[in-house]
């Protein structure tokens, strides 16, 4: 009972404390998640990451699921997302009765600018960590910088970059494999 | 049976809507247009509202648009909804994994795929970038240096250097950022 409630407690904290989508949510869980409660590994994370790109829903909540299956199986995967969504049911409820369309007033718009530089700062600092994790050889520098080129610079669709990725870990690791062999 | 529309209305968009949030506003625009919840410009509103209020935006704009449906049992049910077909798919995935863990396929693919995520997320964070450092869209390369918001970018190295150097909870900066934010922009 107290490790649902701690998985509760721990993505209802990163739900409440994201703004905007689901990269601004990474340096919430790499701290929560990773770092103070070691429930996922930076190469876990970078994992769940990967498979939500090229499923359905919502970033957070798959990230929230995969995590929550983990350590508490499908019980825990639905407590996971009951926790990063619940801010947002309260905080919407709030806004929406009581304060109109609160991104109007200034003051809010300021700090959302500041807000929004802040996440960038972070996001900066949570992608320096996953590439220290992610990208360990010359293999991994080639995946990295053809995903930036395929999807940035050409833009084509992120889910073929994937389908890429797992043919070419499979192909990487034959021809390494075979090499190995014949030494 | 305004509430079940709104449980297969919602359920559809998480379903369907593949790569994030804001994927579900084609979704959203749909609805406002098959059902009188609410108008095409309550959608802009709405959209802007989830941007602005914690959460994931996604999450925020499917309660929003649940409460004008139907009130806080609608916001709770469009939620709910949206977020049913992910966490079914990734249990069963989750389950898989487990199964094939050991598999040297599946091993090599999260090879192949981790370094590729890093720059799948590296190019996602290009999006924040632009609405964060440009003060307009910018269409011809020569008018890149009057977009860019100088303030922002002197802000943004301040608080790298500050995140790297003391690595404090995320928390920390995003309200720093919220002041710094209302301080350097009010008119006094």
């Amino acid at each position: 009972m107290k490790e649902y409630l701690e998985l509760f407690t721990s993505f209802f904290r990163v739900g409440i404390m994201t703004f905007g989508g689901g990269m601004a949510m990474l340096p919430m869980l790499q701290a929560e998640i990773v770092d103070k409660k070691g429930w996922a590994t930076e190469d876990e994370l970078l994992n769940y990451f990967a498979v939500g790109q090229c499923t359905p829903g919502i970033i957070a909540v798959n990230t929230a699921t995969f995590i929550g299956y983990k350590r508490k199986k499908a019980l825990g995967g639905a407590v996971t997302t009951l926790g990063v969504v619940s801010p947002s049911i309260i905080i919407i409820m709030l806004v929406a009765a009581f304060l109109g369309n609160i991104s109007q007033y200034p003051v809010v718009q300021h700090a959302l600018w500041g807000i929004r530089v802040a996440a960038c700062a972070l996001i900066l600092s949570s992608i320096i960590k996953l590439y220290q994790s992610g990208v360990k050889n010359v293999f991994g520098m080639v995946m990295f910088l053809l995903a930036i080129l395929v999807t940035g610079v050409f833009g084509i669709s992120s889910v073929f970059m994937v389908i890429f990725a797992i043919i070419a870990g499979n192909v990487y690791r034959y021809f390494k494999d075979r090499k190995g062999d014949t030494q | 049976m305004t509430f079940l529309y709104l449980f297969l209305e919602f359920f559809k968009s998480g379903l369907f809507a593949i790569g994030g949030g804001m994927a579900t506003i084609p979704f959203l625009y749909e609805i406002a247009k098959n059902y009188d919840w609410y108008t095409t410009s309550e959608l802009v509103d709405m959209i802007a509202i989830s941007e602005s209020t914690p959460g994931p935006v996604g999450v925020n704009m499917a309660t929003f648009a649940g409460y004008l449906a139907g009130g806080v049992p609608g916001s709770i049910l469009a939620t709910l909804s949206l977020v049913l077909p992910s966490y079914i798919i990734i249990i069963i995935i989750a389950r898989m994994l487990d199964a094939f863990q050991k598999n040297k396929y599946v091993k090599n693919a999260f090879d192949g795929l981790r370094p590729t995520v890093v720059g799948l997320l590296t190019v996602a964070s290009f999006a924040i970038v632009k609405v964060s450092f440009l003060k307009e869209e910018v269409k011809e390369i020569e008018k890149l240096l009057v977009a860019i918001d100088w303030k922002a970018v002197v802000l943004f190295a301040i608080l790298f250097g500050a995140v790297v150097k003391w690595k404090k909870h995320p928390i920390v900066y995003i309200g720093a950022g919220a002041v710094a934010g209302i301080l350097l922009n009010m008119q006094f």
